[in-house]
């Protein structure tokens, strides 16, 4: 926790604030995202490229077929044996475009994290460092020549060249160029998490000594951008299975397909190529094809936007798949401050009275304690004076007399712990020693109010959880999700908190070397685990789990740990990480169920078009009525086509989630993506046939 | 759809049920190495099998080696059917005097038995001594049957153990299929169709003068003994070519009940078992449920298609179902059993890669025929072939789980067990093989010279004919539509290749899957896992086994049984 450091420097007031990343955000189709997207498109179109995506790739083969077939007939009209020129020609055209919109869809999503990292490479260029030389003396040379090990000395107004570790020198760095965040933090040797600093960010008052730790291009910044630009990305497990398996269903069709022709032969009927290679395109799943990269970078993406970088997509599909919260209680479900929640009065005195005497002995007091002791006795009415009143003095908190107050006159008005107050008033309450004991039980902090030698009544300071905890976690456990509270309190108070935070389970007592226990103890019994952590002994529980968060405020050693880092720093971001690993596979699936489906209606409109010449009774199967073979055909692969245009959005925002319990999830996306996969291409490809019938085309 | 239809199906599903629950427990505990009532009896003798053969039944094996001794073990199998086929004419057992099988049809024969397929090319009372009978085809409708069961118990303990590096001992669990399951039950069931008619002899034919006074030879022999196993182990190569249409193989409407309900025992009992075996039931009863109502499905279609008749004929013709005749479409079934024994019976041994049959499929009408096509077609899931059904299906729920899954929000898994790309990688090979073998020689008959001298009729008929003939060999199901006639080199080799890809190609990568399964840890269950009981799951694999068969033969039914059904029904 970030602490103020009374004698420390002090931040400047005048500060730029940056750009936030926010700010970067876009609409979807925004015409600069765009333009170089359509570039970009047609530059993966290159079958070098291409091969990555094997369903994608036949159909850029068949393209490259039907465009030779295309010339062929072209050459022939050339001649004067006109055949359907213009049937093929779309035919050739929609091919082509079936190809180019998915690489379009890959562009686009690219695009979206290249915005995002040329705002974090603009930070990167051109720093100058001042090496520390052995003499004391500093030279000057360029970051990229920095190794790990070397010193430098980084003054006010400057950036820290690469990633490092403050040893000497105290001064406020501002991160904002990576989190996002103007309030500058401060930055000093020998602790732990204060001690470390990420190249590209800048120093904004006094100096730092600091020693490199990362050898050049491979810093946090660096590792960033690249994983914002997608270059580092791999396919992840799942992904990769999905590929296989589409890769499969392509094989199928393409056995499916060629094997038609000597059915087509022995039924007496003639098929085209050209034709042959549409119902191909039209059948193996495209759709899913060609989307899927888009949904795993567009995943990565949101994350990004949630200022949560993860270092290898595996981490966000494992996120999907946690069944276990470990939070820290303090900073992830309270707000690790103790706050006043009530005022208990002793008998003959009244409310009010104590309330009066609470908000006087606090006036002086800056701690957060205090400072909750003052809301709270304005929250209850009682005006509060701003500032010390005139010829009033404090009373400091000191080791030794463990109250505070203020003193006017010689009259005390004082507040501390039961047996401080009352070695200082003279006496002891039994009635006040009750209320003390009630409290401590409750896991609070009693703390007893005096003025003068009138012991007045108690203060009960609990620690207190953040607003909308006890809902997020409900949220959880619909999900299947078990939250487990680790905190160092006893037991007794970590029931309270457990209690009314609402919790699953808690671990009071906790060493952080417990962390990595129960980790493994839910790992052996077959769940996967997600945790946030900042400090060095967090790492190795970082490690052990599933889903290690480090916030981007603790140490290298977290961050290494981790699989993932909060920039923001907020433990209570593992839940929107969840949702958006859950959100990713949901998408994959929900499209590949209506890539499948789509096929049913795809097979009712090409089979009667290829075969009722042959045998006039398979119109019966044209139960779309569609106008001719023609336009049949070239209506089911411009629908193949469009529908990949029509669902990048569904790709790059990912489909909506609800916390909701597997059943019901499921539920609603196979009425929504496999009953709608199978009636929406009926509609689709009449309207398209309608079009094509009125304009002519077919 | 008959009273009695509705009646006789209802029976029939009610004993299935009851036989499913008694047998599974029965398998689980077999398989598991559990007592069983059978023990005092039984484990001498298996004990003294192992010290004969030196298998150390405690030795349990990584899925390379149960899949190497299992191939060792076919291929064996294969050359020594061959071999007997080819020297049976100076063997003994051969009161017929039959001669050596030629190549083709041994080659055809010996795979064909060893594949638990039994398609039959040959004709059995102009071609097989009853040594062949009995030591070689009777021999491997066991041994078939229990390497069959075999996978399936290893791919079961795949899902159900964790961090495990085998799947058990091949040869423990060939052994045990046979001496637990298949020899006491097809010894009682010889019994009763003996009692019932069925004739078991070893007798040579015999000549006899009919009422019109011509001369008839009737083939005899070992019937009954190979009979029961024929059912039992879902295999169903008859003893007389005409299956179980013949008198002495199946003789009355009781042993016509008991057939049907035989084929069906086993993958009906392996659910169960399979659900006892991963500690849920409930997961066993899942898979019962949906492959009966794959089963109901087809049973009810068939029934209706071929009660309603032909539409071609004359109006004076009364195809009603009364008292005094079946009705419908009677062209190619027994009188004995009428439309309803006939068409459950039919749509039984297709669902089952059982493949014996009580009435010819060729004359059943378009659509009726397409619904047994499709049984085969949808990779022998319904009810299956013994131990094939429930490791092809539980590829299926893979499959399904698998893009589901996904749409919950999770890795997909499958009984605690991550489906990742090793998975998926032989998931999909599995899927490719049937489509590859049956449309891929289906392609190749219907346009070269050879293949086109196979089927008798022109047009839609031919094509389904032929269709047919591969999807039962490469769905090992072993039924002719007839029609075809697959007694030539080239459909002999062909159907070949369709048996021993449909067997091999699949058992390989199924074993696969159960190796690394058995090497996962196991996930916990929690309320975001995704179901796999119940109806949304049962209906969402209905829905993905027929999808997949739909989208892979549509273009191929539409040329055959479909364009045949709307010729016939426009009358052209």
């Amino acid at each position: 926790m970030m602490q103020p450091i009374p004698n420390g420097p002090v931040p400047p007031e005048t500060f730029e604030r940056p750009e936030k990343r926010a700010d970067v955000q876009r609409a979807l189709f925004d015409p600069e995202m765009v333009r170089p997207a359509l570039r970009a498109a047609v530059r993966k179109l290159d079958p070098r490229l291409m091969a990555r995506n094997p369903v994608m790739f036949v159909v850029e083969i068949g393209s490259v077929i039907v465009s030779v077939l295309l010339l062929q007939e072209l050459w022939r009209a050339i001649l004067g044996n006109a055949g359907d020129l213009l049937f093929l020609a779309q035919l050739t055209m929609w091919l082509w475009f079936t190809v180019l919109f998915a690489s379009f869809a890959e562009a686009l999503a690219e695009g979206r994290g290249k915005a995002q990292a040329d705002s974090l490479r603009r930070t990167r260029t051109e720093t100058v460092a001042r090496r520390l030389l052995e003499d004391g003396t500093t030279e000057l040379v360029p970051a990229s020549a920095l190794r790990s090990g070397d010193v430098v000395r980084v003054e006010a107004g400057e950036l820290i060249p690469n990633d490092g570790e403050v040893i000497g020198g105290v001064a406020f760095v501002s991160e904002a160029a990576i989190t996002g965040e103007s309030a500058p933090v401060l930055k000093e040797p020998g602790t732990d998490i204060r001690s470390s600093v990420t190249g590209g960010t800048q120093v904004i008052s006094d100096w730092l000594l600091i020693r490199i730790t990362a050898e050049p291009g491979a810093s946090f910044l660096d590792r960033m951008i690249a994983l914002v630009e997608g270059s580092a990305r791999r396919k992840t497990p799942n992904e990769l299975a999905l590929t296989i398996l589409l890769s499969g269903l392509t094989i199928v069709f393409l056995v499916v397909t060629v094997t038609l022709r000597p059915l087509a032969i022995y039924s007496g009927a003639q098929i085209s190529t050209a034709v042959l290679i549409a119902l191909l395109v039209t059948l193996i799943p495209t759709t899913i094809g060609g989307l899927l990269s888009a949904i795993g970078i567009a995943g990565m993406d949101r994350l990004v936007r949630k200022n949560v970088l993860a270092l290898s997509g595996r981490a966000v599909e494992a996120a999907g798949d946690v069944d276990v919260l470990l939070l820290d209680k303090t900073g992830t479900i309270t707000y690790g401050n103790r706050m006043a929640a009530e005022l208990l009065p002793a008998e003959g005195h009244s409310l009010e009275e104590l309330t009066r005497a609470a908000l006087l002995a606090s006036l002086a007091d800056e701690t957060p304690e205090g400072k909750s002791i003052v809301a709270l006795a304005q929250r209850s009415g009682v005006a509060a004076s701003d500032g010390l009143p005139a010829g009033v003095e404090s009373i400091p908190f000191t080791a030794e007399t463990r109250v505070s107050g203020i003193r006017s006159d010689g009259h005390e008005t004082i507040k501390g712990a039961a047996d401080a107050v009352a070695a200082r008033v003279g006496h002891a309450s039994a009635e006040v020693g009750q209320i003390v004991a009630t409290i401590s039980q409750q896991g609070g902090t009693p703390l007893v109010v005096a003025d003068g030698h009138d012991v007045l009544g108690v203060i009960y300071l609990k620690d207190t959880v953040k607003p909308g905890m006890r809902e997020r976690f409900e949220e959880l456990r619909r999900m299947g999700i078990r939250t487990v509270m680790i905190t160092g309190d006893n037991p007794l108070t970590a029931r309270t908190i457990a209690d009314e935070a609402g919790v699953d389970d808690f671990v009071a007592e906790a060493k952080p070397e417990d962390k990595l226990r129960i980790i493994r103890e839910h790992q052996a019994e077959g769940r996967l685990v997600a945790m946030t952590g900042d400090g060095t002994n967090d790492a190795p529980a970082l490690a052990q789990s599933d889903v290690g968060v480090a916030m981007h405020t603790g140490t290298a050693a977290a961050k290494e740990a981790g699989n993932m880092v909060d920039l923001d720093s907020d433990p209570t971001k593992l839940i929107d990480i969840v949702a958006i690993g859950k959100q990713l596979l949901i998408t994959r699936g929900a499209l590949t169920t209506f890539s499948i489906a789509n096929d049913v209606a795809k097979y009712f409109a090409i089979i009667p078009a290829l075969f009722v010449a042959t045998y006039p009774e398979l119109d019966a199967l044209n139960i779309m009525r569609l106008n001719s073979p023609k336009s049949a055909i070239l209506a089911a692969v411009i629908f193949n086509a469009l529908i990949i245009v029509a669902l990048i959005p569904i790709a790059l925002r990912g489909v909506t989630y609800r916390p909701l319990g597997a059943a019901a999830i499921l539920r609603r996306n196979l009425l929504v993506y496999g009953l709608g996969g199978l009636c929406v291409p009926f509609v689709g490809i009449k309207l398209i046939d309608l079009i094509l019938a009125a304009t002519g085309l077919a | 759809m008959t009273t009695q239809a509705i009646l006789q199906l209802v029976l029939y599903v009610a004993a299935l049920a009851l036989l499913a629950k008694l047998l599974g427990g029965y398998l689980a505990r077999v398989f598991s190495g559990e007592r069983t009532f059978a023990d005092p009896v039984l484990a001498p003798v298996e004990r003294t099998i192992y010290r004969l053969t030196g298998v150390d039944p405690q030795r349990e094996m990584p899925w390379t080696t149960y899949a190497f001794a299992l191939l060792a073990f076919s291929l064996f199998s294969v050359l020594a059917l061959y071999l007997l086929q080819r020297v049976q004419g100076s063997l003994p057992l051969n009161p017929a005097g039959q001669g050596n099988v030629p190549p083709h049809l041994a080659f055809n024969t010996a795979v064909s038995f060893t594949t638990n397929t039994n398609w039959q090319s040959y004709l059995p009372e102009a071609t097989v001594s009853h040594l062949t009978q009995m030591a070689g085809l009777t021999v491997q409708n066991f041994v078939s049957a229990a390497a069959g069961i075999a996978i399936a118990v290893a791919l079961v303990r795949g899902l159900a153990r964790h961090s495990a590096k085998a799947i058990g001992n091949f040869w423990v669990d060939l052994t045990r299929a046979v001496l637990w399951v298949l020899l006491p039950v097809a010894f009682v069931l010889a019994l009763i169709f003996v009692s019932q008619g069925v004739v078991q002899n070893l007798d040579a034919p015999r000549q006899i003068t009919t009422l019109p006074g011509e001369v008839q030879t009737i083939a005899q022999g070992p019937v009954a003994s190979q009979e029961a196993i024929k059912m039992f182990g879902t295999n169903g190569g008859g003893f007389f070519n005409a299956n179980s249409a013949h008198p002495f193989e199946n003789p009355t409407p009781l042993t016509n009940l008991l057939q049907m309900l035989t084929i069906f025992a086993i993958p009906a009992g392996l659910t169960a078992m399979f659900g006892r075996m991963v500690g849920n039931p409930r997961q066993g009863w899942t898979v019962f449920g949906v492959m009966l109502a794959l089963f109901l499905v087809g049973a009810v279609l068939t029934t209706v298609f071929e009660q309603q008749g032909n539409p071609r004929f004359p109006d004076a013709v009364d195809q009603r179902a009364s008292a005094s005749q079946a009705g419908g479409n009677m062209e190619g079934k027994e009188t004995r059993f009428g439309i309803s024994a006939s068409a459950l019976f039919a749509t039984i041994t297709t669902a089952a890669s059982c493949g014996a049959v009580n009435a010819m499929h060729d004359a059943f009408t378009p659509l009726g025929g397409l619904v047994l096509l499709n049984n085969i077609a949808v990779g022998e899931v319904i009810f299956g072939g013994v131990g094939a059904g429930l490791y092809g299906f539980l590829i299926f729920a893979m499959l399904a789980v698998f893009i589901a899954g996904l749409m919950v929000g999770r890795t997909p898994e499958y009984i605690g067990k991550k489906i990742e790309p090793r998975e998926m990688t032989f998931v999909t090979l599995t899927i490719l093989v049937v489509p590859l073998l049956i449309l891929g020689l289906t392609a190749i008959a219907l346009v070269t010279e050879r293949g086109l001298l196979g089927p008798l009729n022109p047009g839609p008929h031919g094509l389904t004919e032929v269709l047919y003939a591969y999807t039962s060999g490469a769905g090992n199901n072993g039924s002719a539509f007839a029609g075809l006639n697959a007694n030539s080199n080239f459909y002999a080799t062909t159907l070949g290749i369709a048996m021993l890809g449909g067997r091999f190609l699949m058992i390989v990568p199924i074993l696969a899957v159960a190796g690394s399964l058995a090497a996962k840890k196991r996930v916990a269950a929690t309320a975001g896992t995704f179901p796999t009981t119940g109806l949304l799951f049962g209906g969402l694999l209905c829905g993905v086994i027929l999808i997949v068969a739909a989208l892979t033969f549509f273009p191929a039914y539409a040329l055959g049984p479909i364009v045949e059904h709307l010729m016939l029904r426009a009358g052209s």
